[in-house]
C-alpha cells in the first residue's frame, strides 16, 4: 500500500462522509454544509492525480459559487432557522428504486468497460496544454465557442429577468 | 559577508545538512524545513494582527487629529498585547439555541483558508542550485489558487450568520456574501489582465517576468483589484458588514472572546496577504532595483515593506473616504469595475497578440489604459451632467453609477 492508496482513502472517507450526511441530516442548511465537504473531498481527489487546476475550479465553483446558491435557495423557499425537518418524504420508495438501478449501471459500466491506462507521468504544464487545445482549431475550438455563447445567452438572459422595468 | 548575502539560502542548505547527516533521507529532510517554513508563515499571519492593529489606530487617529492608544507602554502601541489577553482570558460563551457544532466550526474555518494563501505568496526569489527554496510553492495555479481559497471564506461566514440562530447575525452574513460575489468578478478579470500579459498563473513567475511594476504598465487592473480586494476584506469605504458606528457586527454579533478574535485574526491575515499579493503583482514583489540580485537576505523585507506601503493606502482611504451605500457597493462592482476590467482585458490580450517585445507591450498596455480611463471619466460626467440636469426628485433616486461617479 503506497501513500496515494492512503491518500484515497481519507479523502474517499471525507466525499462519503459528506454524502452521507447530505441525505441523514434532519436540517437543511447542515445537510448543504456536508455537501461542501464531499466537494472539498472531491477536489483533493483532483489534487491527487495531479491536476491542480481541476481542484481549484472545484473549489471556486462547487464550493464558492453553486454552494452558495444552494445555501440561498434553502434560506429564501423556508424559514431560515426553522426546527427540524423529516429525512424521509412519501417517495422514498421510488427513490431506493432508482438509487439502485443507477448503482447498477454504474457498477456495470466500471466492470465492462476496459479503461485505458496511461504508464506516463502527469505532463508539468497541464494548463498550457488545456487551454490550447480549448482554443485550437483541431481539437476543441467548436463545442468551447458554443459553450461561451450559451453562458453570454443566460447571462444577458439573467440582466433581462433581474431588469425592474 | 558573502553568506550574509545570502544566509536564508545557506540557512537552509545548512539545516538540509544537519538533517541528512542524522541520516534522514533526502525528502524526510525538506518535508521537515517545509513544515519549519510552514510555521513561521503561520506564525507571520497571525502576528500580523499585532502589528497591524496598532499601526492602524495610530494612523488612523493621526489623520482624524486625535492620539489614538496611548495608555499602553509604549505610545499605545502594546495595545494589541492588551487586546488579546484579554480575548483570551474571556469566558467562551454559546448562545443557548445556537447550533453548537456550525457555531463553532465557523471561525476555525475561516482562519483556515486565510493561513493556507500564504504558500502561494513569493518572498524571495529563486537561488540557483539550492535544496531548499524559500520563494513562493511551486504552483503553476498561484493567482487562481488565492482566488479558490477566498472563495471559500463566504461558506464560513454564512455558518457563523446562521449558527448564531439570530435573524440579525444571518441577514449580515447574507449582506457580506452578496458583496463578496460581486466583487470576486473585477478581483479575477483584473488578475486576469495580469496573468495573459505575462503568459503564467505562478506568483514567482510573475514577479520574474515583471521588469516594469504593472501598476505602471496597467493602472486599471492594480487599482481595479486593489478596490476590489478592499471590498472582498470589508475593509472602508466598503465596510458594510461591520460599519462600527451605524450596525452592530454583522455575522459577528454573537460571537464573543476567543471566537471573536478568530474571525478578527482571519481578517488581519488576509489583509496582509492581500497587501503582498498586490506588491507580488503588481509593485514588482521582491524587486528593488536589483537589490535582490545583490543582496537576497533583504528580499523578504522588500515585500514586507511594499505590502505595509499597500496597507497604509487602505488605512489612507479609510480616513479619507466616506462609506458608501449598499446598492452603490453592488453598483459600483457590477457598472462600473466589471466593464473597465472587461476593456483592460481585451485590451491586454490584443496587445499580447500585436508584439512580442515587452517593452512595446508595456506601452500599449499602458497607452490603452490611459485611453480607457479617459473615456471612463468623459461617460462617468456626462452621466453626471444629465443628472444634475434632471429634476431634484431624480438626484434622491437611487442611481449607483452615477453616485459612484460623484464618490
Amino acid at each position: 500500500m503506497t501513500i496515494q492508496h492512503v491518500v484515497f482513502i481519507i479523502l474517499s472517507a471525507i466525499a462519503l462522509i459528506g454524502a452521507l450526511g447530505v441525505v441523514l441530516n434532519r436540517r437543511l442548511f447542515r445537510s448543504a454544509l456536508f455537501l461542501v465537504l464531499s466537494f472539498v473531498g472531491v477536489a483533493g481527489f483532483y489534487i491527487l492525480l495531479e491536476v491542480e487546476l481541476l481542484a481549484m475550479i472545484q473549489l471556486l465553483i462547487y464550493v464558492g459559487a453553486i454552494a452558495i446558491l444552494i445555501i440561498f435557495a434553502i434560506m429564501l423557499s423556508r424559514q431560515a432557522l426553522a426546527a427540524d425537518d423529516k429525512v424521509l418524504n412519501e417517495q422514498w420508495v421510488l427513490g431506493v428504486l432508482v438509487a439502485v438501478l443507477l448503482l447498477a449501471a454504474l457498477v456495470y459500466i466500471l466492470v465492462q468497460v476496459n479503461w485505458p491506462v496511461v504508464e506516463a507521468a502527469a505532463p508539468a504544464n497541464s494548463i498550457q496544454r488545456l487551454g490550447e487545445s480549448l482554443v485550437s482549431p483541431n481539437e476543441f475550438v467548436l463545442p468551447f465557442e458554443i459553450a461561451s455563447v450559451l453562458l453570454l445567452v443566460a447571462l444577458v438572459g439573467a440582466v433581462i429577468i433581474a431588469r425592474e422595468k | 559577508m558573502d553568506y550574509i548575502l545570502h544566509l536564508w539560502t545557506n540557512l537552509g542548505t545548512g539545516m538540509y545538512g544537519l538533517f541528512t547527516g542524522w541520516g534522514l533521507p533526502g525528502w524526510g529532510a525538506k518535508l521537515i524545513i517545509d513544515f519549519i517554513i510552514i510555521l513561521l508563515l503561520v506564525i507571520l499571519g497571525v502576528l500580523s494582527v499585532i502589528v497591524l492593529t496598532p499601526m492602524e489606530r495610530k494612523v488612523i487617529a493621526r489623520m482624524q487629529d486625535r492620539p489614538g492608544p496611548n495608555r499602553a507602554w509604549p505610545y499605545g502601541l502594546s495595545q494589541a498585547f492588551a487586546d488579546a489577553i484579554k480575548m483570551l482570558t474571556k469566558e467562551m460563551i454559546l448562545p443557548k439555541r445556537a447550533d453548537r457544532l456550525i457555531y463553532t466550526a465557523a471561525p476555525i474555518l475561516i482562519v483556515i483558508p486565510a493561513l493556507m494563501i500564504y504558500a502561494v505568496l513569493p518572498f524571495s526569489p529563486v537561488a540557483a542550485g539550492a535544496e531548499v527554496q524559500f520563494g513562493a510553492a511551486n504552483l503553476n495555479i498561484g493567482v487562481l489558487y488565492f482566488v479558490a481559497l477566498g472563495s471559500v471564506a463566504s461558506i464560513a461566514i454564512l455558518m457563523a450568520g446562521w449558527g448564531s440562530n439570530n435573524k440579525f447575525a444571518l441577514l449580515g452574513a447574507f449582506r457580506v456574501v452578496n458583496q463578496l460575489i460581486a466583487y470576486e468578478v473585477p478581483m479575477i478579470l483584473s488578475l486576469l489582465a495580469v496573468v495573459v500579459l505575462t503568459g503564467t498563473m505562478a506568483t514567482q513567475r510573475i514577479v520574474e517576468v515583471q521588469s516594469i511594476p504593472y501598476l505602471i504598465v496597467m493602472p486599471i487592473a492594480a487599482l481595479t483589484f486593489l478596490a476590489s480586494a478592499m471590498a472582498e476584506l470589508n475593509r472602508s469605504p466598503f465596510d458594510l458588514l461591520e460599519a462600527e458606528s451605524e450596525l452592530v457586527a454583522g455575522y459577528q454579533v454573537e460571537y464573543g472572546g476567543m471566537k471573536f478574535a478568530m474571525f478578527y485574526i482571519a481578517e488581519y491575515v488576509n489583509i496582509l496577504s492581500t497587501s503582498i499579493l498586490f506588491s507580488t503583482l503588481f509593485l514588482g514583489g521582491y524587486k528593488l532595483f536589483g537589490l535582490e540580485r545583490v543582496a537576497p537576505v533583504l528580499a523578504p523585507f522588500i515585500v514586507m515593506g511594499k505590502a505595509g506601503f499597500v496597507f497604509f493606502f487602505m488605512l489612507w482611504t479609510r480616513g479619507t473616504f466616506p462609506r458608501i451605500r449598499l446598492d452603490q457597493l453592488v453598483g459600483l462592482a457590477w457598472k462600473f469595475l466589471v466593464p473597465l476590467t472587461l476593456v483592460n482585458l481585451v485590451l491586454v490580450a490584443l496587445v499580447v497578440k500585436l508584439s512580442a517585445n515587452p517593452w512595446a507591450q508595456a506601452g500599449l498596455v499602458l497607452l490603452g489604459n490611459l485611453i480607457t480611463l479617459a473615456v471612463a471619466f468623459l461617460i462617468m460626467s456626462l452621466a453626471d451632467r444629465r443628472l444634475k440636469s434632471a429634476a431634484p426628485a431624480a438626484m434622491s433616486e437611487a442611481n449607483p453609477l452615477t453616485s459612484a461617479a460623484e464618490r
